[in-house]
């Protein structure tokens, strides 16, 4: 019983800090729609910089001074992230914000690293805190017991902020109905920088209060920032109370999970996530979302097949792909294979994202879940390559048509967290079902069948199984399915009205896409030879969505450009720098400012202008003659 | 009996608690022209998003041609005939003007799941025709999302027409447009239901087009019916003229009437 007081005091304590960050998360959404990536990094260069403070100065108004001053820093950080950079991307298509902040995520990374170096570093105790006091015979850190009282403290603060100051109120306002702030007069730029500031301070003092705790390090950005965004969900988003809820809520299950199931304590969060969001689509305390005004922000040129002379262009990018085989060694021929394959991947993500409008953030599950079918298939049942991959593709199927019926029930960032969720559980059952995954040892040895062996066999298998899948994609885009998909995603009422049901045809995109995710994945585990939990993890995930991003959300089929260059230019750095996120992370912001379509939106848009002016001149004598 | 093409009985339904429409009862016959009209919040909309299915009334019943279709789900009133257009357009605004006509005669084909052949091959004579209908042809290759406003409406009227209704519901079809092409789409709407024999109701504030194209009239107000009728029968009632016409309207001098918003 006293061991339960304990644990249930000490997911209280965790409590604290993820309320901190998983509150700044919610208000920073809430006003500026921004899912902000980049919040686990500020949470981390909280800790960092409260760390070197902290040991800088002596005493308690040393250590809690050096925590307000960390705050503070890193708050004016965010501020000059916020007017340098997300300025300039806020009309950016959705989820735009989220790679520029991806990319800064990655540039944390490396930047602790740089100034702190690669150990993990332990931050002094807490002046006078030191001890422990006992609790039924349980010693409980006294600092643990600061912790839990500064949760409701920092919520009450919160509150107060926000229903009795002018700026609280303003905040709430634009919550509900930015457009109408503006209207209203209030400079909109300054209250989002203002806001911003507010939740990168919270998210800062959640990692300054932590060093006591835990040892700082550069990986803490990961974990918290999706511990965070379950949090934010959980609770309902831009919903401060929700976020309380929710974060005790993880707190407890982090805390008891490993006591009571330690075999699934990985997942349970996840599941408890999945659950809340199909009884409660908007959260514990969140409401449902004001539609927003004025047309989609997808109201490009409306997308035509390839003409005469792209297919042309892109007939000749495939011979010259086959080609490469007489110039590259193995090594060069493994790269371009894992690029192919990712391509492929790429291009179904996109095919979910662009067409059907349904951006996942755990597309990996099925990536993953096409690699680990076929390497069982061919350890266990001993099955060769070809019939091993439809395996892998039915494996990834199935898995698709389950989650994906949960998935297509919700929309928008809701949707994207459930497939998170969903990708989270898979991963955990890679992770800890070791009797059939082989967990963190992966299953090794699914090597492609003797006529595939040689690299260059198996890198004409992957251009074709890549061409093929990428054609049928852009086939389905156009078919009337297609345009089914893209009636629901422009209008669902309207879709509804025509006879268009928007779940059925929005699940039978999610199992579609999720079946060419599986193949990609199948053909990885036989390039790598191997299959680990990797495959479904979240950096996966955000690869895939990376390489959309890049490749233009708008286009139908610019995530190929986008995962050729976002394959090569990582691959490449980590060739040629210890660096290769600092480059890699700011590489992204810098395509991301120049390129706000995306680079296959930006050539879509510049063969767009000038088709228009070529079509423009040859008009002009049809309409003299009319 | 003669069966009415649709047949609404003590329709009502409440938000919260407080009443939106309150027993509403009234028949509509194939061919006929049928307006509703009444302040705003008197519960218009709602009635019409009963009558299409995307609302659930709490009572009553609504049998079109025939059969109980009280809270069908909007994609199977259009499956048994019945069109409908939007206060605030929804339209498909990725697509071309012809590309979303298209897109609803696939989906009426029933060939909406055919995952290959070129969608914007399929129906073109068929969409074209429709286009001609309300006057849209020469936009057909624009995209959807730069139409002027009064062009969206009339490709949301040549949508609703895609399914060959019997029964049209048209929810303010002519707001937002010039007084001219006002005129020019309701007459193309008449002109639809005397050929088609299809019924319409319709709501609108432009009492112009009201009392120029209904065949009959009805006054919604605070969720209830308070009066029905020919236009000319509707425009005389007093309690008509003291809660929505104004008192200020005399005989031929409609234009007055307009509500301002």
């Amino acid at each position: 019983m006293a061991l339960y007081l304990a644990q249930f005091l000490t997911g209280l304590a965790g409590a604290a800090s993820l309320f901190l960050v998983a509150s700044g998360l919610s208000i920073i959404f809430g006003v500026t729609r921004v899912v902000n990536f980049a919040h686990g990094a500020f949470y981390m260069v909280g800790a960092y910089v409260a760390y070197t403070l902290t040991e800088r100065f002596e005493g308690a108004i040393g250590f809690w001074g050096g925590i307000v001053l960390s705050v503070l820093v890193v708050a004016a950080l965010g501020g000059l992230v916020e007017i340098l950079l997300l300025r300039r991307i806020y009309h950016a298509p959705d989820l735009f914000q989220l790679l520029a902040t991806f990319g800064l995520t990655l540039m944390a990374e490396d930047l602790v690293v740089i100034i702190w170096g690669p150990e993990d570093l332990v931050g002094p105790r807490a002046p006078g805190l030191k001890g422990a006091v006992e609790v039924l015979g349980q010693a409980v850190p006294s600092y643990d017991l600061v912790l839990i009282a500064l949760g409701p403290l920092v919520l009450g603060a919160l509150w107060l902020l926000f229903h009795r100051t002018r700026f609280g109120i303003l905040v709430r306002a634009a919550t509900q109905d930015r457009d109408m702030v503006a209207a209203l007069g209030v400079n909109q730029k300054w209250l989002f920088t203002a806001v911003f500031c507010l939740g990168v301070g919270l998210a800062a003092l959640g990692g300054a209060l932590q060093i006591p705790r835990d040892a700082v390090n550069h990986a803490m950005d990961l974990t918290v920032i999706v511990e965070a965004f379950v949090v934010v969900v959980i609770g309902g988003l831009g919903s401060v109370g929700g976020a309380f809820l929710a974060s005790l809520l993880v707190a407890e299950l982090n805390a008891f999970g490993i006591l009571v199931l330690p075999g699934v304590s990985l997942v349970l969060v996840f599941v408890v996530m999945a659950v809340v969001l199909v009884l409660r689509p908007n959260g514990l305390l969140g409401r449902a979302e004001a539609p927003a005004r004025g047309t989609g922000q997808m109201s490009s040129r409306p997308w035509r097949p390839l003409d005469a002379k792209a297919q042309f262009i892109a007939l000749v990018a495939v011979a010259v792909a086959a080609l490469l085989p007489l110039w590259l060694g193995p090594y060069g021929l493994a790269v371009g294979a894992e690029m192919l394959i990712f391509a492929l991947f790429a291009m179904s993500l996109q095919f979910l994202m662009s067409t059907g409008g349904l951006a996942s953030f755990g597309h990996a599950a099925y990536f993953g879940l096409g690699a680990y079918g076929a390497a069982l298939a061919v350890k266990s049942l001993g099955w060769p390559m070809i019939p091993a991959l439809g395996c892998g593709v039915m494996l990834g199927l199935a898995g698709a048509a389950l989650f994906g019926w949960f998935c297509v029930r919700l929309a928008g960032v809701y949707f994207a967290m459930l497939t998170l969720a969903f990708a989270q559980i898979a991963w955990s059952a890679a992770f800890q079902w070791t009797a059939v995954t082989g967990g963190d040892n992966g299953l090794l040895g699914s090597w492609p069948d003797a006529w595939a062996a040689s690299p260059r066999a198996f890198y004409w298998l992957s251009l074709a199984v890549a061409v093929g899948g990428i054609g049928a994609l852009r086939i389905l885009t156009f078919s009337p399915f297609g345009y089914g998909l893209r009636a629901v995603r422009d209008s669902s009422l309207r879709a509804e009205a025509i006879g268009i049901g928007r779940r059925h045809t929005q699940w039978v995109c999610f199992i579609v896409a999720g079946g060419f995710a599986a193949l990609a994945g199948g053909l990885f585990a036989f390039l790598k030879g191997s299959v680990f939990p990797d495959a479904l993890g979240i950096p996966t995930s955000v690869d895939g969505l990376v390489m959309v991003l890049l490749g233009g959300v708008g286009t139908v089929s610019g995530s190929v450009l986008g995962a050729v260059v976002y394959k090569a230019l990582s691959v490449w750095l980590i060739s040629q720098t210890d660096y290769s996120k600092l480059v890699l992370g700011a590489a992204i912001v810098g395509l991301v400012v120049l390129f706000p379509s995306g680079i296959g939106g930006f050539f879509s848009a510049w063969a767009g202008r000038r088709r228009v002016s070529t079509r423009a001149t040859a008009a002009a004598p049809v309409e003299a003659a009319e | 009996m003669n069966q009415s093409l649709l047949r609404v009985e003590s329709l009502a339904k409440s938000y919260h608690g407080v009443p939106a429409v309150r027993g509403v009862s009234f028949t509509l016959e194939r061919g006929e022209i049928l307006a509703l009209i009444g302040p705003n919040g008197a519960g218009k909309s709602t009635c019409f998003n009963m009558l299409n299915g995307q609302i659930r009334p709490n009572a009553g019943t609504i049998l079109f041609e025939g059969q109980d279709v009280t809270a069908s789900s909007p994609r199977s009133m259009w499956r048994r005939g019945v069109g409908r257009t939007f206060q605030i357009t929804a339209t498909f605004t990725s697509m071309t003007v012809r590309e979303n006509l298209q897109t609803a005669l696939l989906s009426h084909a029933g060939q909406l799941s055919r995952p290959f052949g070129k969608a914007n091959r399929a129906f073109e004579v068929e969409a074209d025709a429709l286009l001609d209908r309300v006057g849209l042809r020469g936009q057909a290759d624009r995209s959807c999302g730069e139409l002027a406003y009064g062009d969206l409406k009339r490709l949301e009227l040549a949508v609703a027409l895609t399914n060959s209704p019997s029964l049209l519901l048209m929810d303010e079809p002519t707001a937002g447009m010039a007084p001219k092409e006002r005129a020019d789409l309701m007459r193309a709407t008449a002109a639809i239901a005397r050929e088609r024999n299809v019924g319409i109701l319709f709501t609108e504030h432009d009492m112009d087009i009201v009392f120029e194209h209904a065949d009959r009239v009805m006054v919604l107000n605070r969720g209830e019916l308070i009066a029905m009728g020919a236009p000319d029968v509707v425009r005389q009632d007093r309690q008509v003229r003291a809660i929505y016409l104004g008192e200020g309207l005399v005989h031929g001098d409609l234009a007055a009437a307009q509500v301002r918003h």
